[in-house]
């Protein structure tokens, strides 16, 4: 029996010859990143404690995105610790203020196929994309992996995902997400998840970064894309050359999958998850008739407001208004992000629409920046989550959408169908 | 530390890691972030919770975020165990780091708030005092078990790394 594409990674990062299913490993970690909010601030008094410093400079990988730009003194206080600590240990790679950690490593080449990473992050499974194992660990264990550079795993099934043929209008890789977690829940643990098929095949980075951020959503350990020539493009977009052996972190043929699912991409729809779990979702025409009044529309996160996603919003928005009574927030998730889409006028027709631009940064999603919501609001947000607080007042109701999807809503002030809005 | 005994308190499927930590906090201290956990699903947990009560959830307990925060309120709010049916990823591991012991209890719903619990999380026996009912669940893993017999991460890498004669 062969393995899968996870299951090469992981008997490489261990060194062992072979592994199973549920068996308990250690691997070598090949990038550790760290963030503003539960990086240096957490795992430096712990470094200080045990008297120890960091593994590799080089493969310990700053980013400060969640409290950008400070909005009070302690959001300041916590960012210049993060700069403090990038002193203090001679740290290589430092993104102060440039995106959302998630984005920033895929526009800078940082990860290839078949590296082993981790990230103290939930979304850090986006990192997939690129073929390589990447999932999410708190704190208290990003601090043992800066330190010793390994890290426990469990060896992990592997659910492999298939979609075939082209979406119809005004569905994307969000809409699938929304629709897998409602289709396979959102209890995956302790499995992987792989994304594959002509679908897959011909979507770009961007929109494959989406599949594997929202492994989050379904539970799963993380999710992979087996790596082509379009992600050995974006790897030397990002000033790297791809190893000579990207192309071979494939899973075998004969790959031991626990699950194999397959689906039409031409019959999903666009979808909407309603309050307050992403698995609580429907085709959004079940929610078109209710006329869900929306008070704020959040174009923003690192999973929802990518070039990709500021054209399907500024497509909706081209020479229409945001209606009276709603207003529209949008975060590019990066700097570069918000640059290039300055440079080809997408900022443009976002703003003369009505919208407001905010900062890059994890931001509202995570009830950390502008944009949080009051008690009884209602928003229909791009972002991957929508549980009850997060995004403010835990009396707020969060719906949860593509691009296309939130934009349209802005524009109706309630939830409507985008379809009838493309351009 | 392997046996603990207090009061159930009882929530429900897909207890998320946001309820547990809500993100309007993370600023504050550990000691504020605890007193606000659960906040949205029961707003007396934080509050009256006492040293060594029992946290009993349903299925995918800590689903979303990896805050550690989560995890580490119940152990500022001196927790005993946490059973649940199942647990989601970064949570469970987030727990036993913190040395919280978190043991998968299939039978979750046969507690009732309030009765009183003892958990071994070594023998993985579960005894409901209340009800008279007994149950033995799968322990925790040797190697993970050192680890929170050390009382956590932090205390199982002081001896690892003093063993290499790193610090």
């Amino acid at each position: 029996m062969g393995q899968t594409l996870v299951q090469k990674i992981i008997t490489r990062a261990s060194g062992r010859k072979t592994i199973t299913p549920g068996e308990i490993v250690t691997c070598s970690v090949d990038l550790a990143l760290i963030l503003d909010s539960g990086g240096p601030r957490k795992i430096w008094p712990r470094l200080k404690e045990l008297g120890i410093g960091v593994w590799d400079k080089d493969k310990v990988i700053v980013v400060a995105d969640h409290f950008v730009p400070a909005a009070d003194p302690q959001s300041a206080a916590i960012l210049k610790l993060t700069r403090d600590f990038v002193k203090a240990y001679d740290i290589t790679y430092f993104y102060d203020m440039e995106g959302i950690c998630h984005v920033i490593l895929a526009e800078n080449g940082q990860l290839q196929p078949g590296m082993f990473c981790c990230g103290g992050d939930s979304h850090s499974t986006m990192g997939g994309a690129f073929g390589c194992y990447m999932a999410g660990f708190g704190a208290i264990e990003m601090t043992g992996v800066v330190i010793t550079g390994d890290i426990w795993t469990v060896v992990p099934d592997t659910i492999r995902i298939n979609w075939s043929g082209a979406f119809g209008p005004g569905t994307v890789a969000k809409d699938v997400m929304l629709f897998l977690a409602r289709k396979l829940g959102m209890e995956n643990a302790f499995k992987v998840v792989e994304y594959g098929g002509e679908t897959v095949r011909n979507m770009p980075m961007l929109e494959r970064m989406v599949l594997t951020n929202m492994a989050a959503e379904l539970g799963a350990e993380t999710g992979l894309i087996e790596p082509d020539e379009i992600t050995l493009d974006m790897i030397r977009t990002g000033g790297r050359e791809p190893a000579p052996d990207a192309l071979d972190w494939k899973s075998d043929a004969d790959a031991d999958y626990v699950a194999t699912h397959e689906f039409e991409a031409a019959a999903l729809t666009p979808q909407v998850a309603a309050p307050h779990k992403p698995s609580n979702s429907a085709p959004v025409e079940d929610f078109a008739s209710e006329k869900i009044t929306i008070d704020q529309a959040y174009i923003g996160a690192c999973v929802g407001a990518k070039l990709t996603d500021l054209h399907m919003a500024a497509s909706i928005l081209k020479g229409k208004k945001v209606a009276a009574g709603t207003r529209l927030l949008v975060a590019p998730s990066s700097k570069k992000i918000m640059s290039d889409a300055a440079a080809d006028g997408t900022l443009s027709t976002i703003t003369e629409a009505g919208a407001i631009l905010l900062p890059s940064g994890c931001g509202a999603c995570a009830g950390l920046g502008a944009g949080v919501l009051a008690d009884g609001e209602v928003c229909i947000s791009s972002t991957n989550r929508n549980f009850q607080g997060r995004m403010g007042s835990n009396d707020a109701a969060v719906y949860l959408g593509s691009p296309y999807t939130v934009a349209a809503a802005a524009v109706a002030g309630h939830i409507v169908d985008p379809r009838d809005m493309l351009q | 530390m392997s046996i603990a005994t207090g009061k159930a308190w009882v929530f429900g499927d897909e207890i998320n890691s946001d309820v547990m930590a809500p993100g309007i906090y993370f600023k504050e201290s550990n000691e504020i972030m605890a007193s606000h956990c659960l906040e949205a699903v029961d707003p007396n947990f934080a509050h009256k919770v006492q040293p060594g009560d029992i946290v009993v959830g349903g299925r995918n307990f800590g689903i979303g975020s990896a805050r550690e925060q989560a995890a580490l309120s119940f152990r500022h709010l001196k927790v005993g165990a946490i059973l649940a049916k199942s647990f989601a990823r970064i949570f469970y591991r987030n727990a036993l780091n913190f040395g919280v012991p978190a043991l998968i209890f299939p039978e979750a719903s046969d507690v009732r708030a309030g009765d009183m619990l003892s958990v071994n999380a070594v023998t993985g026996k579960v005894e409901n005092l209340t009800s008279k009912k007994n149950y033995v669940v799968d322990s925790i893993p040797q190697h993970l078990m050192d680890m929170i017999q050390a009382g956590g991460l932090m205390p199982h890498l002081k001896k690892r790394l003093q063993k290499k004669g790193h610090i």
